[in-house]
């Protein structure tokens, strides 16, 4: 079974909930798949086995010995990237898309398209079983490709291996990474907050969930700090048909798990949180092993 | 001048404190624009009341293929870097995928025989409101099933101009959408939280606007809750510690029913009038 876990809003404690799910036993394969803020390696130190690079894409860089201003890369580049500033062309590495237009019709062939090749891909043994990760280079694009070899690698492992569960932590947002997380997995469980934004987020990103499964389920964290704004996320879920895994209590203690490099059930399994975690995961396993 | 909200982990406050800053501002009287540039989950009018100006589709240009002009010669397919021609020429398919289109305009300019033509499809929408107080606030708003958010972000803050302050809520990450955003402003206001998940994003953004010589300064949220890991970073690294915030039921709760803390705490309002004073002062561009 390869299950994601989401969360539209950033912060509502995905990793802690997966960090949580991946150390209660079975030994598994997580995929870190928020390869923009990769964090789950610094809760489970893994040992490498491998590094791969990833070739996120291209940037046009001119050479301007070649180029006779003419132009024409400007008039045509369609992410503004390309700027005559003083008699110099200039292509900014930022708006860049890697799209190689600009360098195909350049007459002067002054336009070279370099690789980005900053990106990595990990993977190895952690305490409970393997890890996989990708850590995007700043600025980079292309994270859904990174995503997609991150899952790919996670697959390869877990056959390796003879694992059967794959679980992946996926990154905040609705876009091209998030869409590459959830793409064919067989579960989905959406990590949300009792606020008007985690609401709101939560819309847009289980309408993106279910478009790839129907088994999507929904985990309200930090319940208590708003119960009625609880209530309507439970009510809202209801009425889509997503089950309610269950609602998490604030508690402190997930930081300093954190903070002492473990998970809440690892550092605290007697707590009310720990045990409302435990239940969640046997239940996904047992409904995914039907 | 342009601030950027940002911090590279999620759900560390980004948001909370760029619409208490423009809150802060707007009620001082000052020109002052909020643009919510996290396109993928837009927040920041669920905390204010506005009327709706203006929305604008955020469009891009993707290739429609006239099969009978085709002359099977390939090149389209090629030319494009992102795989989304499909192009098999022995069984006579040739298909646009759109979803990976990236809208270059590649194809239709290797096309030879004019098979090919473009049609607009919408990737989001950028929306004009003005708030009770009439301070404009822009939204960039990435649909659903879209892949990419970068078009609608750079429309977004396009439409906000240049007038006063600019306050853009960016999203979080290092990647194309942070990017976007910080390359636009003047000073990058990040917002992170003492955790090691914290500090380890802390880090890549830094990194990433040191590449791009900003100037960025810290304020720290939930404070009490986790090490002193990013304070000793900040020390060692000499970035500026703006502010830090205690973690308070009062705030949370407030944040929770979309409300702003500026309008129930003094303490907050002088916190975040102060740290608007300290940016503006010392890196405000000072023809504005």
């Amino acid at each position: 079974m390869e299950l994601a876990v989401i969360s539209g809003k950033g912060g509502t404690g995905k990793s802690s909930v997966t960090a949580a799910f991946a150390t209660l036993g079975e030994k598994l394969v997580v995929a870190d798949c928020d390869v923009d803020a990769a964090n789950l390696y610094l809760l489970f130190n893994p040992e490498h086995d491998t590094e791969q690079v990833y070739i996120g894409g291209h940037k046009a860089v001119v050479d301007h010995s070649l180029c006779t201003v003419c132009g024409i890369c400007e008039s045509y580049c369609r992410f503004d990237a390309i700027r005559e500033v003083e008699g110099k062309i200039i292509i900014s590495e930022t708006s860049c898309d890697g799209c190689f237009f600009c360098s195909r019709i350049c007459p002067t062939d002054a336009i070279t398209m370099v690789r980005s090749d900053k990106s990595r891909m990990y993977s190895g043994t952690f305490r409970n079983g393997m890890m996989v990760y990708g850590r995007l280079a700043p600025g980079e694009e292309n994270s859904g490709k990174l995503v997609s070899m991150v899952r790919d690698e996670a697959k390869r492992v877990a056959a390796e291996k003879g694992m059967s569960t794959i679980l992946l932590d996926g990154p905040p947002g609705i876009g091209c990474p998030v869409i590459s997380t959830v793409t064919g997995v067989d579960r989905i469980v959406i990590v949300t907050e009792p606020t008007m934004s985690g609401l709101a987020d939560l819309k847009r990103v289980h309408e993106v969930a279910c478009k790839f499964t129907s088994e999507v389920g929904v985990i309200i964290n930090k319940a208590d700090l708003n119960e009625a704004m609880a209530d309507r996320i439970d009510g809202w879920c209801t009425a889509q048909g997503s089950a309610i895994l269950g609602r998490l209590p604030f508690d402190r203690r997930v930081t300093e798990a954190m903070v002492a490099g473990k998970s809440i059930t690892e550092m605290h399994p007697d707590t009310e949180i720990s045990k409302t975690i435990t239940d969640i995961w046997n239940k996904l396993l047992t409904d995914g092993k039907e | 001048m342009k601030i950027a909200v940002a911090s590279g982990k999620g759900g560390t406050g980004k948001t909370f404190v760029a619409t208490n800053l423009f809150n802060v501002l707007s009620g001082r009287g000052e020109r002052v624009t909020l643009v919510d540039c996290d396109a993928d989950a837009p927040d920041d009018l669920l905390f204010f009341p506005a009327e709706k100006i203006s929305e604008t589709e955020v469009t891009h240009q993707v290739p429609v293929i006239n099969k009978d002009a085709c002359t099977w010669c390939g090149r389209c397919s090629n030319w494009c870097n992102y795989n989304a021609i499909f192009y098999v020429p022995t069984a006579k398919v040739i298909e646009v995928i759109e979803n990976l289109c990236h809208g270059c305009g590649a194809c239709s300019f290797a096309c030879n025989s004019d098979a090919i033509t473009e049609k607009p499809v919408v990737l989001g929408t950028v929306t004009s409101f003005r708030t009770d107080r009439g301070y404009p606030l822009v939204e960039a708003r990435l649909r659903v099933n879209e892949m990419s958010p970068v078009r609608v972000i750079k429309a977004a803050i396009k439409e906000a101009g240049e007038d006063g302050v600019v306050i853009l809520d960016s999203p979080p990450g290092t990647s194309c959408p942070f990017i976007q955003t910080v390359d636009r402003a003047d000073y990058v206001l990040l917002v992170t939280e003492p955790t090691p998940f914290g500090l380890s994003d802390l880090r890549q953004s830094v990194e990433t606007l040191r590449t791009m010589n900003k100037q960025c300064g810290v304020i720290i949220n939930r404070a009490d809750i986790g090490d002193s890991g990013v304070k000793n970073y900040l020390r060692e690294e000499q970035i500026p510690l703006l502010g830090v915030i205690n973690y308070g039921t009062d705030i949370a709760r407030s944040y929770s029913e979309g409300r702003l803390i500026t309008e129930e705490s003094e303490i907050m309002t002088g916190f975040f009038a102060g740290i608007a004073d300290k940016i503006i002062s010392e890196h405000g561009t000072g023809s504005n």
